[in-house]
């Protein structure tokens, strides 16, 4: 960012709750159908129907709400916003207003700047104040394309329609876009983790709008904000703010002013366009929706929620450094996805070495998960099976070389470790009388390499390594071979 | 007169209720030339459903055989629902309200649909976009609105009973006007479900009938929790007829001197005074009443009724069914050309008004300030009914006007509600009966307004007027014949 200036970016996030059904109906929430398969008289918004809150949705809604940090109002208020578009059955769509699900979230993340080549430096926490989250449900879908006559008809599928959103607003709390970019980051996989939402944005389950200003470093005042939407990924998103915000500093810097207006990213052409000005911005004309009672959380309800929350990354993250003596970075990574942190615990208590098995599993194990496309949750080499290599690694059994070997034929077979090394004669020669019989035979057949050593050329070590381990055809414990061949060199 | 314990009766001695049915079917063609109180007549649907009912023999259902016509703005499945106007036009509704589903289920044979003022904006069926219905008892004047076809109907003793719904009196004032039985029952008494929204948080579906121990009948059947209805209650449903005892004594009926001054008739101010005194008869204690803030009323009613008819009447875009108006250049003017073209004025100036209480900057003048006076209503009411167990007032404030009488003044038609609205902002269930006859021989009609869920004592105190003064024994200009 250009010096003297700072950005002020506030964002939003819709993100699809991940149930069965939809938050008013009971039609399926199913994604790819055939068009308008999935509705009934509510989500069609047909004369005389009305909304019935589907539960599940609330407790999902609440579940996203404690995930990031969020307290939950005991009432909140379904409200109508209005408005026409043809994807809005009803004209109007039920959100919540003045008395949201919940409010005042205060949120910890991990940022980082990114040098040239997009690495990120220097990872420090950030707090993020989180204004609401509160439930809503979404609207259908326009369709222009790839249909009989769309240069004179757009047609619709309301599949979507009444499918439940949680609606994400934060304060205006971020200042780069690289601070946005990993709070998006964290927000999805802290609503992955508890259950709440796929949080996919390709998929479209997660929605990303950002309000952006500028003002010079040191003023008080907001600048005048644009709203920037048509975010499909959350790279995009960064990109888009990044592009937005120095379009405003020299807007400004050239004389001009910016004007309050939404804008939408252009990928193709890497900016953003004007999508519509103030005046055109709508009046919602917000009231209480009459058709539903006030939402009540029950203490109970509360209680049973927090009871069915599993333990939060970050908890889990700062658990792992404590018990297990693992970095911060190695924690963050076993912890980014919930099947890959439970993966990681059950592998760490089989192999006795808790290190061990963060070490093969970030090394090893992810990359041939994700040369298959899978994750922990799918892996063929069972967490226990993972532990059981380690421990036999641990316990000079086979090599850490030839580990490396058995868990991509693990990989491949699904057999054990064990059933690997005993049918390919893997296990490794650690008596110490065995290999003291072949040092002494390697030295015998090498009394040149031997007085060359004694003289000083103590690089030869190696080459002795080596004739030991192939004398004992790659089975010999290196550890024992040096040990025992350090001595015998010296006599 | 055919009353459903006179077609049970009939029933009984082997009447089928194709004979029962096919009667008022021709009377509904028939009558409707003159009083054009249906807008669709399910001769096939009728015939077709009282087969069925002859051949499985059924007879227990608490309607079993008994003709049953439907305002025109609650779902009947494969039946029109227009609501009285041409946005929704041809529109046919693919599912039942649960209503409907109930009487349905107890044996109910529905005729068909009965004519309405548009979205059931009105106090006179003059805003139906299909004709005015005539008054059975003076053909030249209103029935009195929205459910004028629903009550026309009951008064040319067509059917023994109907259904309509109530917003802010569109059931008990054309029961008034029409000298027939309407009820109001207590908001969440009855699912809204498959009613075709007005004023959600006031709209009630009624019942219009002969007579007060129909009327229980058909409450009794209506009434209940519904799943597909959150705002419905989950309070036991009495079985209201059982409850018309006759017995009275002791009863607190409250009366407001202030409701009974200026812009009353004088014609019904003697009506109701002599039903006052009809009571106290009959062993009521009268009591005092007062309602400090019942003059809001009205203002309040057209402000959060119209506030939630702009936004329930969003969805009439021509997008997805009814009207649409072709060949617009572009999205806005096909909303635009589609909106001017199926609405009528009443009910574009409700939707204008509606549409500006909300608007960001009057929100709080309007909307919210009315919400806040509602709570006022509502806890006179409260306090009322903490030393009577009714109240007692007319219903409409005059008889039966004449058509196109009052359809220049909006003001002077939104008046006719004054006695009824309150109801429905405090969520209260309310009854009008007949209480004699104008020297011009129009009915006049009583209300009377009981607590939360008092439909029982309000029935019973309605079913002892009626015992004790019958209506005049002359049956409407306009009737079928028995």
């Amino acid at each position: 960012m250009k010096n003297g200036w700072e950005a002020v970016i506030g964002l939003e996030i819709h993100a699809q709750l991940n149930t069965e059904t939809k938050i008013f109906c009971g039609c399926s929430t199913r994604f790819g159908d055939e068009p308008n398969a999935n509705t009934c008289p509510v989500c069609l918004g047909l004369p005389g129907a009305l909304p019935v809150l589907n539960w599940r949705a609330v407790e999902l809604g609440a579940r996203a709400a404690l995930a990031l940090g969020l307290q939950l109002n005991e009432r909140s208020i379904f409200a109508r916003k209005n408005y026409f578009y043809p994807d809005l059955p009803k004209g109007y769509q039920i959100s919540q207003y003045d008395r949201p699900f919940s409010e005042r979230g205060t949120l910890e993340i991990m940022t980082a700047a990114r040098d040239e080549g997009g690495h990120a430096r220097d990872w420090r926490p950030m707090t993020i104040r989180i204004t609401r989250l509160h439930l809503e449900e979404d609207a259908g879908k326009n369709v222009h394309e790839g249909l009989p006559e769309t240069d004179r008809y757009s047609y619709i599928d309301l599949n979507r329609a009444g499918t439940p959103l949680a609606e994400i607003v934060t304060e205006p709390d971020f200042r780069t876009s690289w601070e946005a970019y990993d709070y998006v980051n964290h927000v999805r996989r802290a609503l992955q983790w508890v259950g709440a939402s796929e949080a996919d944005m390709e998929k479209g389950n997660l929605r990303c709008e950002a309000n952006v200003s500028v003002r010079r470093v040191g003023s008080e005042k907001f600048g005048t904000k644009v709203e920037l939407k048509n975010l499909n990924s959350v790279r995009f998103m960064q990109k888009a703010i990044e592009f937005e915000i120095e379009r405003q500093i020299n807007l400004i810097e050239a004389g001009g002013a910016v004007t309050q207006e939404t804008r939408l990213w252009d990928d193709r052409a890497g900016e953003t366009r004007v999508m519509r000005s103030k005046e055109e911005a709508h009046d919602y004309r917000y009231f209480p929706e009459p058709d539903l009672q006030p939402l009540v959380l029950t203490s109970d309800f509360i209680a049973r929620v927090h009871d069915e929350m599993p333990e939060l990354p970050e908890a889990r993250r700062k658990r792992f450094m404590y018990e297990y003596g693992l970095s911060y970075n190695d924690a963050a990574q076993l912890t980014s996805e919930h099947t890959l942190a439970d993966y990681y615990e059950r592998a760490a208590q089989t192999s006795g070495n808790p290190r061990g098995a963060a070490n093969w599993i970030r090394t090893e194990l992810l990359r041939e998960l994700e040369t298959d496309g899978r994750t922990a949750a799918e892996s063929p080499v069972a967490a226990e099976e993972l532990g059981a290599l380690v421990r036999l690694i641990d316990e000079a059994k086979i090599s850490g070389k030839q580990g490396k070997d058995v868990l991509v034929e693990m990989f491949k077979s699904g057999k054990t470790a064990a059933v690997i090394i005993e049918e390919q004669g893997l296990a490794q020669v650690s008596d110490a009388g065995e290999i003291e019989r072949l040092v002494g035979e390697v030295l015998a057949a090498n009394p040149k390499q031997l007085e060359q050593y004694r003289a000083g050329k103590t690089g030869l070590m190696g080459f002795f390594v080596g004739q030991v381990m192939k004398a004992s055809q790659g089975k010999a414990n290196p550890k024992l071979v040096n040990e025992v061949l350090s001595e015998k060199l010296k006599a | 007169m055919n009353t459903i314990e006179r077609i049970k009766e009939r029933r009984a001695s082997g009447v089928s209720v194709r004979e029962v049915v096919e009667p008022a079917v021709n009377a509904a063609e028939s009558l409707n030339e003159t009083l054009n109180a249906f807008l669709q007549i399910d001769r096939a649907g009728a015939t077709k459903r009282a087969a069925e009912l002859d051949a499985s023999g059924e007879t227990a259902g608490a309607l079993a055989g008994v003709p049953v016509a439907i305002k025109d703005n609650i779902c009947v499945r494969g039946l029109q629902t227009s609501c009285g106007s041409h946005i929704l036009g041809n529109y046919h509704a693919p599912y039942d309200a649960t209503v409907v589903e109930r009487i349905n289920q107890a044996g109910a044979v529905i005729i068909g649909k009965t004519n309405c003022d548009e979205f059931a904006m009105g106090s006179s069926n003059e805003n139906s976009a299909f004709g005015v219905v005539r008054n059975p008892w003076d053909t030249a004047r209103v029935p009195g609105g929205s459910s004028g076809g629903s009550a026309a109907a009951v008064a040319a003793r067509i059917v023994p009973v109907a259904l309509g719904s109530d917003t802010g009196g569109s059931v008990r004032q054309p029961a008034a006007l029409c000298g027939v039985v309407g009820v109001k029952p207590t908001y969440g008494r009855v699912s809204r479900y498959g009613l075709v929204a007005f004023g959600s948080s006031l709209d009630q579906v009624g019942v219009l009938a002969a007579n007060v121990r129909d009327a229980a009948t058909v409450l009794s059947v209506i009434a209940g929790r519904d799943a597909h209805d959150a705002t419905t209650a989950d309070v036991p449903v009495p079985d209201y007829a059982s409850e018309l005892t006759g017995e009275i004594k002791g009863a607190r009926l409250g009366v407001s001197r202030a409701l009974l001054g200026e812009g009353l008739d004088a014609e019904v101010r003697a009506s109701i005074e002599a039903a006052i005194e009809a009571y106290r008869e009959l062993g009521a204690e009268i009591v005092e009443v007062d309602l400090p803030t019942a003059p809001y009323a009205i203002a309040v009613y057209y402000i959060i009724a119209t506030a939630e008819a702009s936004s329930n009447l969003a969805r009439y875009d021509g997008v997805r069914y009814g009207f649409r108006a072709e060949e617009s250049e572009n999205l806005r003017a096909m909303y635009r050309r589609t909106r001017e073209a199926g609405f009528g004025p009443e009910v574009k100036r409700r939707i204008m008004l509606g549409t500006y209480v909300l608007s960001s900057g009057y929100y709080d003048a309007y909307y919210l300030k009315a919400q806040k006076v509602r709570a006022l209503i509502k806890d006179d009411f409260r306090r009322a009914f903490e030393t009577c167990d009714a109240i007692i007032t007319p219903t409409a404030p005059t008889t039966a006007f004449m058509i196109g009488e009052k359809v220049d003044d909006p003001l002077a038609m939104y008046l006719n509600d004054i006695y009824t609205v309150t109801a429905n902002l405090a969520g209260v269930p309310g009854i009008s009966i007949p209480c004699g006859l104008s020297n011009a021989g129009l009915p006049i009609g009583l209300q009377l307004l009981g607590p939360h869920w008092s439909e029982a004592i309000l029935l019973r105190l309605a079913h002892a007027y009626e015992q004790a003064h019958p209506i005049d024994a002359r049956p409407p200009v306009c009737a079928a014949s028995d």
